[in-house]
């Protein structure tokens, strides 16, 4: 007797984004961006600390590039198609030929893909994963590209560059964490941007009150509630310590990080409850529907937003002050862009096709497809963007310091196989905090030590 | 004369038919020590390793019982998944099987509208596990779903820890019933209606004739339908998967030797050994299983 249902074992990524409660990487990793504004004031000019050889041909480039593209849903996917053209376009004699693979098999397929014989140039993100290819020799160096990108500030460089001081990726977009919440709701209600920690207490009660959910919260896919800890840890612990923590240099029984936990115990009942059993895309309904009043998210949660009037009722505010010493100017912004593979079959097009996509033209293409991000190169042209992009854009660059998140930002062994059960086992259990620090810091140790 | 033609071993035989029966002998061979043998062995190698998935095979280390000892002392998701799996394979064993089975005996009646119901009833099996997933997400979302709409409520049917691993067995049990239901009927409709017409003769009520008759004459139909039982709930994967990879009181060890193994994790050493785990269990049923076939030989 034949068996069907061994034809069930199919893996979730063969799930449409519909159903699995699509994440944010389905929707925006990689696309689009804009930006940029990091830094822009100061400056690429510094950027001629790298050395390397061939250099970006100034002259005609011909042949076949090959792209690997993750963007799999149709409107990334057509803006993928977009600027590729243009590139094209622009270079006669080149052909540019795009293997869009689905998002989650790219990302899970990522090692074999790179050891077998990938495309010259493919999309990923910045951040540990990244400094790790290059580390195991996976990607190529692209320094002398870096050499020739007029509008790529600093900070975009430093996201960009490795271990060793070279760089290995090309942003195209990126987008910001912050406090998101809707304009009409708050001036309805009287209620005002938090500045600190008390204030968005004192602004919880006050919504409670009112029958409100004070902060829409969804982790039933294990990484939205990262991003909380994130914030939390930059504004007690700042920039630096987060850094280190995320690459394993600090201990998680420090009680700098059960501050952390801490801090979050006590603001854990402003969160909607049950929210281990709720999407983000059901959270950003229960804001849209102003039945909760803040979310913290990336900019991506518009997407649960009509276009047009409802997408200008929304409007975001830095996560508030814990420390005044510490401040507020870490900013979270996951950076997408490309990078070339180590031994493209065509390096010269691969390395004009990267230099192409640093500039405005490729990104504002790259926007179309989603405007909840922005462009990474500080002279692409903002007049076409939404009030929140003009916003997001202006909170990026005012930042000095950026994180990715959290799962970009460590070890991805550590944050999907640790960190995730974790942080659920936290939000279940809010009150046992030693236990929970010293069980993560017994699978840090096993993990990094490895 | 008629030695002449007695079987004199393999050298009676000509070239050709050689060479079929070596080919006919080495390829499955070769394919069952290609897919089975060198994967399940490589496995267990690999358990001692902390291999990455990186680099050259000459580039792993070898760490011992490490993985084994992080598995069975600070990795948290272990403990529970065990004995999520035992509640999954009790529940099956004692509902959703009997379940099917009843099913089958009912359809086999040929109740009016047997079709109707022999048709959903199976469904589910059919169905993918993509629209299985949204299916029941429809039914079980806190705050949009189909059961809390009715009744009013508020549980957190996948979120809740303390609920979420019975949500997913109702759903789980709704396919495996459909499933077992499909295996039994076939073997009742072998069953020679000669033997329950002689039970009626003999003034056999239904539930006797098919508990004294019917059942015992099923046997090799009942050990293939408890076998599937099991492993049916020690490769449980799919739902929780697609609910939520198999995290906050739905672990099973499938679910976690997918998440290290798969993907960007890529713990391929500390994955292999949760997967070594697994087959230690699943060999136990296998031997035991193969005692009983045996037996019947």
């Amino acid at each position: 007797m034949t068996r069907p249902s061994s034809e069930a074992e199919y893996l979730a990524r063969m799930v449409p984004p519909s159903v699995r409660g699509v994440d944010r990487r389905t929707l925006l990793r990689g696309a689009l961006g804009v930006g940029a504004l990091i830094g822009a004031g100061t400056l690429a000019s510094c950027g001629s600390s790298s050395d390397s050889g061939a250099g970006v041909p100034t002259g005609a480039v011909s042949g076949t590039v090959t792209v690997g593209s993750n963007q799999s849903d149709a409107v990334p996917k057509a803006a993928v198609q977009s600027y590729m053209d243009a590139f094209a376009k622009a270079n006669p004699g080149t052909t540019v030929k795009i293997n869009t693979v689905d998002h989650n098999s790219f990302q899970e397929n990522i090692n074999n893909y790179l050891q077998g014989s990938p495309d010259d140039v493919f999309t990923w993100f910045a951040g540990y994963r990244m400094q790790f290819f290059a580390e195991k020799g996976l990607v190529g160096d692209i320094s002398d590209v870096w050499k020739n990108m007029p509008g790529m500030g600093d900070a975009m460089k430093k996201a960009s560059t490795g271990a060793d001081g070279k760089q290995y990726f090309v942003p195209i977009t990126n987008y910001p964490w912050a406090v998101f919440y809707r304009k009409s709701l708050f001036a309805d209600k009287g209620y005002e941007v938090p500045k600190t920690l008390d204030d968005l207490k004192t602004l919880g009660a006050k919504m409670q009150k009112d029958g409100i959910a004070p902060i829409a919260f969804g982790d039933k896919d294990g990484w939205p509630a990262m991003g909380t800890f994130d914030q939390l840890n930059l504004r007690i612990n700042g920039y630096d310590f987060h850094v280190s923590l995320m690459a394993g240099k600090e201990a998680w029984t420090d009680p700098k990080v059960k501050k952390v936990f801490d801090t979050w115990a006590g603001i854990l009942p402003l969160h909607q409850p049950d929210s281990l059993g709720r999407t983000w895309q059901e959270a950003a309904q229960s804001l849209q529907q102003k039945k909760s009043g803040m979310y913290v998210l990336g900019s991506f949660l518009a997407q649960q937003f009509a276009k047009g009037a409802e997408q200008d009722d929304l409007d975001f505010f830095a996560f508030p002050e814990i420390d005044s010493t510490i401040g507020t100017d870490a900013v979270e912004a996951p950076i997408d862009g490309y990078m070339m593979s180590a031994r493209p079959k065509n390096e010269a097009a691969a390395k004009k096709l990267l230099q192409y996509i640093s500039q405005p033209e490729a990104q504002l293409l790259a926007l179309k497809a989603d405007p909840s991000v922005i462009a990474t190169n500080s002279n692409a042209d903002t007049s076409g963007y939404t009030a929140l992009q003009k916003k997001s854009a202006e909170f990026v660059k005012s930042a000095k310091s950026i994180t990715q998140f959290m799962d970009r930002d460590t070890r991805p062994d550590f944050a999907s196989t640790v960190m995730i059960p974790a942080i659920q086992e936290f939000i279940k259990n809010p009150s046992d905090i030693d236990g929970l620090t010293t069980k993560i810091e017994a699978q840090k140790k096993s993990i990094f030590g490895s | 004369m008629a030695s002449k033609r007695k079987y004199k071993g393999i050298d009676q035989l000509s070239k050709r038919d050689k060479i079929v029966v070596s080919l006919m002998v080495i390829v499955p061979t070769l394919l069952v020590l290609w897919l089975v043998w060198f994967p399940a062995v490589g496995t267990v190698l690999l358990s001692f390793t902390n291999w990455d998935g990186i680099g050259p095979l000459s580039g792993i280390k070898p760490v011992g019982l490490q993985n084994y000892i992080d598995i069975a002392t600070i990795y948290p998701p272990f403990w529970p998944a065990i004995q999520h799996n035992l509640i999954w394979l009790a529940v099956l064993f004692f509902i959703a099987t009997p379940l099917g089975i009843l099913f089958a005996v009912l359809v086999d009646r040929g109740v009016s509208g047997t079709r109707f119901y022999q048709t959903s009833i199976y469904l589910p099996v059919v169905l993918s596990l993509a629209l299985i997933g949204f299916i029941w997400q429809l039914i079980y979302s806190r705050d949009q779903g189909l059961l809390n709409a009715i009744t009013g409520g508020t549980t957190d049917w996948y979120g809740d820890p303390d609920v979420n691993l019975w949500a997913v067995l109702v759903a789980a049990s709704w396919r495996h019933a459909g499933y077992i239901m499909l295996l039994y009927l076939a073997g009742l409709k072998g069953v020679d209606p000669s033997l329950r017409e002689a039970a009626k003769i003999d003034g056999a009520s239904e539930t006797t004739t098919f508990f004294r008759v019917i059942l015992p004459v099923m046997r090799p139909i009942n050990i293939i339908v408890i076998v599937v039982t099991f492993i049916e709930s020690l490769r449980a994967f799919d739902i929780v998967w697609v609910i939520n990879k198999g995290r906050n009181g739905l672990e099973l060890i499938s679910a976690l030797v997918t998440q290290n193994v798969v993907g960007e994790a890529s713990r391929i050493g500390f994955g292999s050994a949760l997967a070594t785990i697994m087959l230690l269990i699943s060999s136990v049923l296998v031997v035991i299983y193969l005692r009983i076939a045996m037996k019947e030989d």
